[in-house]
């Protein structure tokens, strides 16, 4: 995955409502991307549920987390509705993983490896994680660990 | 703000719920009632000499009636039968509306208006918020988690490793 102190690529995401979600949304806040394999699937089913669970902790700290993965927008809102999560939903459907392999995470089995990415209000990674398996689940603290590195890389 | 980061996981302390013969090796458990696998843990673990720290790991998006288990188990606990409590709750994990929760409380005899007010007391949430930050700190991710002396233990493993072999 892409690595701390890089500037966030150019991208473009489809949001569940039809719009997009690129580059410039980034700016002025704080961002978790969260990358994960398919909807539905066991293991993204737990990692959303537990991130949601402190989803009010990452607000406080004003940071806003999205799930992204290359499912197409409706399956990703059944995903949601399904799970009963809050965190909003980012289609790299079309064309298919160009976000991920952007950020560097783009699966060979073509999807996203499990990967997060913190990126500060100035658009740059501030930190970054990829799990070693997509089969493994990075613990919520690992991302309140890397929301602390924010400001800390110069842009 | 609390603090969320990384950190060790807690050793055990006085506020702890902690059961088994003294010397037996330790075994922190994050776990829920509504959670299967913690359910076929608690059923591996009977007759097991092992000396056991239970703390609340309720994640609501995936089972719903977990955290006012929890709840239930701590207010049962008020009145000093937690364990009791912990031991029905795994015992029929499907069964966790109110309804039900009064029953096991009925049955172990306790003051049912005490019960369903300390089960909703904001010491009662903070003790299980408590409990699951601490899991969240030490990078638990789903339930069961079993930290022993040789590591941290996840799922089905922690059901496979301490239910036939023990950590002795």
């Amino acid at each position: 995955v892409i690595a701390a102190g890089t500037p966030a690529p150019d991208f473009t995401l489809r949001r569940e409502d039809g719009g997009t979600f690129t580059r410039a949304d980034l700016e002025g806040r704080t961002t978790v991307l969260v990358f994960y394999p398919f909807a539905f699937s066991p293991v993204c089913t737990d990692q959303l549920g537990l991130y949601d669970e402190v989803l009010d902790e990452f607000t406080e700290r004003g940071a806003t987390l999205y799930g992204v993965s290359c499912d197409a927008p409706d399956s990703q809102r059944a995903f949601r509705e399904h799970l009963g999560v809050r965190i909003e939903q980012l289609s790299d459907f079309e064309p298919k993983g160009a976000t991920c392999r952007a950020f560097e995470c783009y699966h060979p089995g073509g999807f996203p490896q499990r990967a997060l990415a913190v990126i500060g209000p100035d658009a740059v990674i501030a930190w970054s994680h990829q799990a070693a398996s997509p089969g493994d689940l990075p613990g919520a603290n690992l991302i309140f660990d890397g929301l602390a590195a924010v400001g800390t890389h110069a842009g | 703000l609390r603090n969320l980061g990384s950190a060790p996981v807690p050793p055990p302390s006085p506020t702890d719920h902690r059961r088994g013969p003294l010397g037996a090796p330790t075994v922190i458990l994050y776990a829920d009632y509504e959670c299967p696998f913690c359910a076929a843990l608690h059923a591996a673990l009977a007759g097991r000499r092992l000396d056991v720290v239970f703390r609340h790991f309720p994640v609501r998006r995936s089972h719903p009636r977990a955290w006012p288990a929890a709840c239930a188990a701590e207010a049962a606990g008020r009145q000093g039968r937690f364990w009791e409590m912990h031991d029905l709750l795994f015992a029929d994990p499907a069964r966790l509306e109110d309804p039900h929760l009064w029953a096991r409380a009925e049955r172990l005899g306790l003051d049912i208006e005490r019960f369903d007010a300390d089960r909703r007391d904001a010491s009662v949430q903070e003790s299980v918020r408590a409990d699951f930050e601490s899991g969240v700190r030490a990078g638990v991710v789903t339930t069961p988690t079993a930290f022993t002396e040789n590591g941290m233990l996840m799922g089905r493993q922690a059901v496979a490793e301490l239910g036939t072999r023990g950590v002795g």
